[in-house]
């Protein structure tokens, strides 16, 4: 049974369709690059899938629970993770701390007043991973732009999520950084279903995977990236431009 | 193997926690004894309880605002209805000894030719149940103004204004006399609490010492707050609410949670500043009284409760000052402090204190890390 399902979804703002008659899946552990052109609706898809924003119709469906009826925080818990473009990480919390707070464990005002949880050992191995040790006890607004995206990073794999929902990762990024990044997504697929949102074809060409092409809220081609590129109808719209 | 260092754990109190403690005692001690020896004048005493309570209205708004990011310019709202209810305890104590000698009535409602004490009165001559109303009014009124505001996203500017707004229209209606709350006069000409009059120097003191209590409490327990993982997820809230949703976090609950906590600790203050002024009327609801509170917290230092006492103090001292010798200059005086703070002392002056311990560790070649953990 799939991960995620989208089948027939719509959402209109002020009457202007962004997303109309979207229906796609995910299966668990697959890793699927999306694309499309600036307005596709790519964007207001994950916010549909995250529970930020409420279609106007169709399901939407993840790991048996209806998704249009909860919020972000009820999609995070569920097991689904998101990174937004701008690495948001918190500034004025170590980086410790950051990645403290997005480990699984009770969200609730009063379980958080008295947790007596010790992490000590999740941070240490996480801190190892995105490699960051050194710079345990600093402010995450002292960290360089790329440590920040890591540390984003590490705190999506500290919920350790079923989906990991990412946009646009490389943007900002180096062609070292941006290929450092391609092979992490690669190695955390399969422990993760990971969806990936991109305008950068190198990157996509990096990740290997299969990929849909979004265009006016709906799909208009899926398949291994070199049949979609020879898609008559992508090449139109999308990257013959 | 290789054991993980053990994990940043602030302590409840530190070395600026101890101080503050030390501190607030050393006034409850030492305050009635200047005033024994004759070396502070009586007036003195009550002066200082006064400013005990600002002190901790100011650490109450410092959880909210500092940690949480709310700012709010409706905070003198929950002082006053703290304040109210301490002083129709104290009205319903006058019993017959008042003008009109009525067992039954507050002066003012026999003035205004009322029968009988209204509804919301009723209980209010047990000293217990106007206590517990000093607390439960102002934290339902946070309840239901926040459950309102968070849930439908209100934030930043919007929140402060409608703060303000509140605090504005419970002003108007305090000041009307079929309120029943004693109209623009207030409640006044309290005679004693709990049996100790309230004229005599001794139960000044008690209030006075009661007051250094209850900001070491209020500081306890924002301090315990602040220092746990919830307290984390507040700061997190402050500076990226959307990722904290993101990761699971219900923040409408922790809004209202400090929200309410703070009104609380606000309506104690109130509640400790009636029977030490004598009087309480709908000027503590004015606008400019909630705005005087920030302005407290941003002299002090914002996120440092401390810092926020301190800035309570300094201004309402340095008022008490001005008031007297050119009472048209205060406000501008006020005004100038401010801009100057906000200046060159962006974090008050905590903050710059704090800047210059840190800068004091680089220059010895020490590691700044170190202090943070013990900060
Ligand atoms: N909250 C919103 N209000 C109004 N229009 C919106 C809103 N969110 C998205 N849109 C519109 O929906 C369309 C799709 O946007 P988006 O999902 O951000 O596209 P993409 O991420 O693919 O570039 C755009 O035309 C955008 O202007
Ligand atoms: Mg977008």
């Amino acid at each position: 049974m799939s991960l995620l399902t989208l089948d027939g979804v719509t959402r209109s703002f002020d009457g202007f369709k962004a997303i109309n008659g979207l229906s796609f899946a995910i299966e668990p552990g697959e890793l699927r690059a999306v694309i499309g052109p600036n307005g596709a609706g790519k964007t207001t898809m994950m916010d549909i899938v995250t529970g930020k924003t409420r279609p106007d119709g169709g399901s939407v469906r993840f790991d048996g629970h209806d998704m249009t009826k909860t919020d972000e925080a009820g999609s995070a818990r569920l097991g689904i993770g998101r990174k937004f473009q701008k690495p948001t990480v918190f500034e004025t919390h170590t980086v410790e701390d950051n990645l403290v707070l997005s480990l699984k464990d009770d969200r609730s005002v009063f379980g958080t007043l008295f947790s007596k949880t010790d992490h000590a050992a999740r941070v240490a191995d996480l801190l190892a991973l995105i490699r960051l040790e050194d710079r345990r006890l600093d402010f995450a607004a002292d960290l360089s732009h790329g440590q920040k995206q890591w540390l984003e990073i590490g705190m999506l794999l500290a919920q350790d999520p079923k989906l990991l929902l990412v946009d646009e990762p490389a943007a900002g990024m180096t062609d070292e950084e941006t290929e450092r990044t391609a092979t992490l997504l690669r190695d955390l697929a399969g422990d993760h279903a990971i969806v990936v949102v991109e305008h950068d074809m190198e990157f996509v060409r990096q990740l290997d995977c299969k990929v849909t092409v979004l265009h006016q809220g709906s799909v208009l081609a899926e398949g291994a990236l070199d049949a979609v590129s020879a898609n008559e109808k992508v090449i139109e719209v999308y990257l013959g431009r | 193997m290789l054991t993980p260092a053990p994990l940043n754990r602030k302590r409840l109190l530190n070395t600026r926690g101890w101080t503050f403690l030390i501190v607030l005692a050393a006034i409850a001690v030492g305050v009635p004894y200047l005033n024994a020896t004759g070396a502070l004048p009586d007036y003195a005493v009550s002066l200082i309880g006064k400013y005990l309570c600002f002190a901790l209205l100011a650490i109450a708004l410092d959880l909210l605002w500092g940690y949480c990011g709310i700012l709010s310019l409706g905070h003198g709202a929950f002082f006053a209805l703290g304040g109210y209810a301490m002083g129709m305890h104290l009205m319903r104590e006058i019993g017959d000894r008042g003008v009109y000698a009525n067992p039954d009535l507050p002066d003012f409602m026999v003035f205004l030719n009322w029968q009988e004490l209204p509804w919301f009165w009723w209980g209010f001559d047990l000293f217990w149940f106007a206590a517990v109303m000093a607390l439960f009014v102002p934290g339902l009124l946070a309840f239901v103004f926040g459950w309102f505001a968070f849930r439908s996203r209100v934030t930043g500017v919007y929140l402060s204004i409608i703060t303000q707004a509140m605090t504005y229209a419970l002003m108007l209606a305090f000041f009307r006399n079929e309120m029943g709350f004693g109209g623009n006069n207030g409640l006044t000409d309290f005679k004693d609490v709990l049996g100790f009059d309230l004229q005599s120097q001794d139960t000044r003191i008690g209030l006075m010492v009661l007051s250094t209590l209850a900001v070491a409490l209020g500081f306890l327990i924002c301090r315990a707050v602040v220092i746990s993982k919830a307290g984390k997820v507040i700061v997190g809230i402050r500076d990226s609410e959307s990722r904290m949703r993101f990761l699971g976090y219900r923040v409408e609950g922790y809004k209202l949670f400090v929200f309410v906590l703070s009104a609380m600790l606000a309506g104690l203050a109130g509640a400790l500043y009636t029977p030490q002024v004598g009087i309480i009327n709908p000027g503590e609801f004015s606008p400019a009284n909630s705005i005087e509170i920030v302005i407290w917290v941003a002299i002090g230092g914002r996120g440092t409760l401390v810092g926020a006492a301190i800035g309570a103090v300094l201004i309402a001292a340095a008022k008490t000052l001005l008031t007297g010798l050119y009472p048209e200059a205060w406000l501008f005086v006020l005004g100038g402090i401010f801009v100057f703070v906000t200046i060159f002392m962006p974090r008050g002056v905590l903050g710059a204190w704090d800047s210059m311990i840190d800068e004091m560790w680089h220059t010895r070649g020490m590691d700044p890390r170190e202090r943070r953990l013990a900060a």
